[in-house]
């Protein structure tokens, strides 16, 4: 079949986990025969020749054309609020607002020029970006045969939307995560409303776990019938040999990831120190880097256990690694998580896990300690039991392993293509 | 016979290196030699060589009576001779003319005044010996702690340690009516005269001298004089303390702060009945006119003159804290590495990175740290310290097995 998928990054270029599971699923999808037109805002040439890509940079278009001028119309309540941005600090933000308000005027020209170049990056320009990529979307639409629609997350579910404006076929979103992961109850209201106008003109919404589905059932009042769901799945599943070495005589806990409000750093705090309490053989570390860092700092330096709980800062490639390999815990203890392929990371490392109930991945591995992300009771006990009861450790590091091994993209594909083929037969 | 009191403070801290967690347990050295290197040669440069120069030139010319005083900070000591003999030298010759006084103050420029007796007298005989080693055997009569920290109780702890006098600031809440610019005594122990800082006057040359939006700018020497002859007639000592960085690198040299500096001398012969006194000179020659009574510490830097620049928020507290829980164990090692590092994280400075103070002073915070944030600065050390604090156990295990 021949899709015509709609993506914000791919790898090697990525600032988030969204380009590492497109570029799963297309392989995936590959595996299965399929034909994939791949589309990005910004592409770089060295991605792997999977799909047909396209970079939207590129693309010129033809203002002439009369649909393009409703497509607009319908776009430009994006351009309305569009002061909120995503995945960016308070002080950016407050820099980005100063930005919108006083050099607004601009946009509609450089959106209206025949070629745009796109950034691809979670920017101050993200809005006119996401709004030009539907323009964008409805030339290729015009341009490239297809028979189905693919849409991964907000950001290209206009783009989806004005494809399916152009030639009719019918569009899947796929819902990667939601602003209610994202901001908890505070949603940026804009950012809901172009989730919820992509769930609702959606033939089919594939959610990547039961969590998230649903919330697209009841926060975005999606038919049950329309939303099924596909779990995320590893590259690899083989076990990371590293030759990291611990230089510390203490075991050693780890959080890893965005210090967000969405992944619960506070709750890895709290519990840490109910551990160093009763045992004083541990360090924790906080590797990562997010708004909330420097009020992690502070509790860490009030709550007194400074020389045992450390901060490493943003850390990439083979630092992050090593940070799993010589961890004895992992902990994820996210408020809010729609899938998190972190924990399964740490697996591949031999390192047990401790993951939230609140997170999706917490339906597809069977092999960890699950606790609610407030719990820190429940968290401390956790980490006390994998670190003094080995038993426990060795079994989960090796059923772990295990379990890995059947989550392959290829059997994620494969429920897709079941999809694909009901909605073009329909 | 009435007096300026000159004293410049010079100190450069053993910055510590970006460090890592992955570093601790396997990286032991923690200084970051590049650039504490670099920076003695630059300040070397712009102010240690030039001033002292013009300092030699001015005490020859007026035949010894110009002298000031200075304290150098044990950790700036050790830099010198590593980095900038040149300067050790210039200093040296500087203290030969007889007219140059040198301060005692604490080894490390550290804060342990307020935590550990035993470490302060520890700390302030290391820098005396220092002194005596480097200056011809000299022996240091008047004391200056660290930021011109001062209490009543450290101020007793110094007179037992056999000093005349002690500097602090002249902080306007332990003062209220009363003028800096007299002798006072300790208030435990009166044979420890304490000499005050006439913060007025020190902070228009060290801080607003270059300062185009100051109403006074630019200073001159004449109009400096004037402000000297304001002063009422019966106050005997004016106490002008300052970093001795103001000269050409807190004020470069284009500011004009050399070219003050050599004609200051002058003008205050010239136009006052001023001269110029050390401070034992002026602790010995002054009358003592009241106790002062300081209960609570206080210190020369910012707005309140107190403690909040190095001890003021949680990430401080934590850091000061776990440091000083080491002192029992530390002492017992007797190993050349542990106990300089010992020395070292010690510093002051370190705990100033630390500082969330933002309002007036967080500008002058800024200027003086490496680090981006606060936060960066405590995390840093915080590994620093847990490597530290892991060779120290180490080492304890090792001489609980040698005594089996």
């Amino acid at each position: 079949m021949k899709v015509l998928m709609f993506g914000w990054e791919f790898p090697p270029h990525i600032s988030g986990g969204l380009g590492t599971a497109c570029y799963g699923l297309v392989k995936g999808l590959v595996h299965h025969k399929q034909d994939i037109i791949f589309v990005v805002p910004k592409l770089w040439g060295d991605e792997e020749p999977l799909a047909d890509f396209v970079n939207a940079s590129d693309v010129t278009i033809d203002y002439r054309e009369r649909k393009f001028k409703k497509i607009w119309k319908n776009l430009t309540y994006l351009e309305v609020s569009s002061f909120l941005v995503p995945y960016l600090g308070p002080e950016e933000f407050k820099k980005y607002t100063d930005y919108a308000m006083h050099d607004r005027v601009d946009i509609d020209e450089s959106v209206f020029s025949n070629k745009f170049e796109f950034s691809g990056k979670y920017g101050k320009d993200l809005m006119k970006e996401v709004s030009r990529y539907a323009l964008v979307a409805a030339q290729i639409a015009k341009s490239k045969e297809h028979e189905i629609i693919h849409a991964h997350d907000w950001l290209a579910f206009p783009a989806g939307i004005a494809a399916k404006e152009i030639s009719g076929k019918p569009l899947v979103c796929h819902v990667h995560a939601t602003e209610f992961d994202r901001s908890g109850e505070s949603v940026n209201k804009p950012v809901y409303d172009i989730e919820r106008a992509g769930m609702l003109a959606a033939d089919h919404v594939v959610a990547v776990s039961h969590l998230t589905r649903k919330v697209c059932i009841e926060r975005y009042g999606v038919h049950p019938d329309k939303v099924s769901v596909l779990h995320n799945a590893v590259l690899d599943a083989s076990i990371i040999k590293s030759d990291a070495k611990k230089h510390v005589p203490e075991k050693i806990v780890t959080f890893l990831g965005r210090i967000t409000f969405q992944k619960g750093p506070e709750y890895f705090v709290e519990a840490a120190k109910k551990v160093l309490d009763r045992d004083d053989n541990v360090r924790f570390v906080m590797a990562g880097s997010g708004d909330l860092l420097n009020r992690m700092v502070e509790r860490v330096a009030e709550l007194g256990m400074g020389t045992k709980f450390h901060f490493t800062g943003f850390l990439k490639g083979k630092d992050v690694d090593d940070m799993y390999a010589i961890s004895d815990v992992y902990v994820m203890p996210s408020v809010s998580e729609p899938f998190g392929i972190a924990p399964l990371e740490a697996v591949r490392h031999n390192t047990p896990v401790i993951i939230s109930k609140q997170s999706g991945v917490a339906e597809v591995l069977r092999n960890a300690i699950k606790i609610d992300f407030w719990d820190v009771d429940g968290m401390a006990d956790a980490i006390f039991g994998l670190l003094h009861y080995e038993s426990i450790a060795k079994m989960f590091k090796e059923l772990g392993s295990e379990e890995l091994k059947k989550l392959k993209w290829e059997h994620v594909a494969a429920k897709l293509v079941t999809v694909y083929e009901k909605l073009t037969k329909e | 016979m009435r007096n300026i009191c000159f004293y410049f403070q010079v100190h450069q801290p053993l910055r510590i290196k970006p460090y890592r967690f992955f570093d601790i347990g396997e990286d032991h050295y923690y200084w970051d030699d590049y650039s504490n290197k670099s920076i003695i040669r630059k300040v070397a440069q712009k102010c240690y060589l030039p001033m002292n120069a013009l300092l030699l030139e001015l005490i020859h010319a007026y035949k010894g009576q110009f002298k000031v005083a200075f304290s150098i900070s044990g950790v700036c000591l050790d830099q010198f001779e590593a980095y900038a003999p040149d300067v050790l030298e210039s200093f040296r010759k500087l203290v030969a003319t007889g007219h140059v006084e040198m301060l005692s103050e604490t080894d490390a420029h550290a804060l342990c005044s307020l935590k550990s007796k035993s470490e302060f007298e520890r700390m302030v005989g290391r820098h005396k010996d220092k002194l005596k080693k480097h200056f011809d055997g000299y022996e240091p009569k008047v004391f200056r702690n660290t930021e011109l920290i001062y209490s009543d109780k450290i101020g007793a702890m110094v007179a037992e340690m056999g000093f005349e006098g002690m500097l602090t600031e002249g902080a306007k809440h332990i003062l209220g009516w009363k003028s800096p610019n007299f002798v006072y005594q300790n208030a435990i122990d009166p044979n420890l005269k304490v000499l005050l800082k006439n913060f007025q006057l020190s902070d228009d040359i060290a801080f607003r001298f270059s300062n185009k939006t100051w109403n006074d700018y630019p200073l001159t020497t004449e109009k400096f004089v004037t402000w000297i002859n304001a002063i009422p007639k019966e106050q005997e000592v004016l106490n002008l303390f300052m970093d001795y960085e103001t000269f050409g690198e807190h004020q470069w040299a284009e500011t004009g702060i050399f070219e003050f500096m050599r004609a200051l001398p002058g003008a205050v012969f010239k136009y006052t009945n001023f001269g110029f006194a050390t401070p034992t000179e002026a602790v010995r020659q002054g009358t003592p006119v009241a106790k002062i009574h300081v209960p609570t510490p206080i210190s020369w830097a910012d707005e309140e003159r107190d403690l909040t620049a190095w001890l003021g928020n949680d990430l401080q507290k934590e850091a000061f804290t776990k440091l000083y829980e080491l002192e029992s164990k530390v002492v017992k090692i007797d190993d050349p590495d542990i106990q300089r590092d010992w020395n070292c994280l010690q510093t002051s400075d370190h705990f100033y990175y630390m500082s969330t103070k933002a309002l007036s002073d967080g500008a002058v915070h800024t200027y003086f740290s490496h680090y981006d944030t606060p936060y960066d600065a405590f995390i840093n050390y915080m590994n620093v310290l847990s490597d530290f604090i892991l060779r120290v156990k180490n080492k304890e295990k090792e001489l609980a097995e040698a005594a089996e």
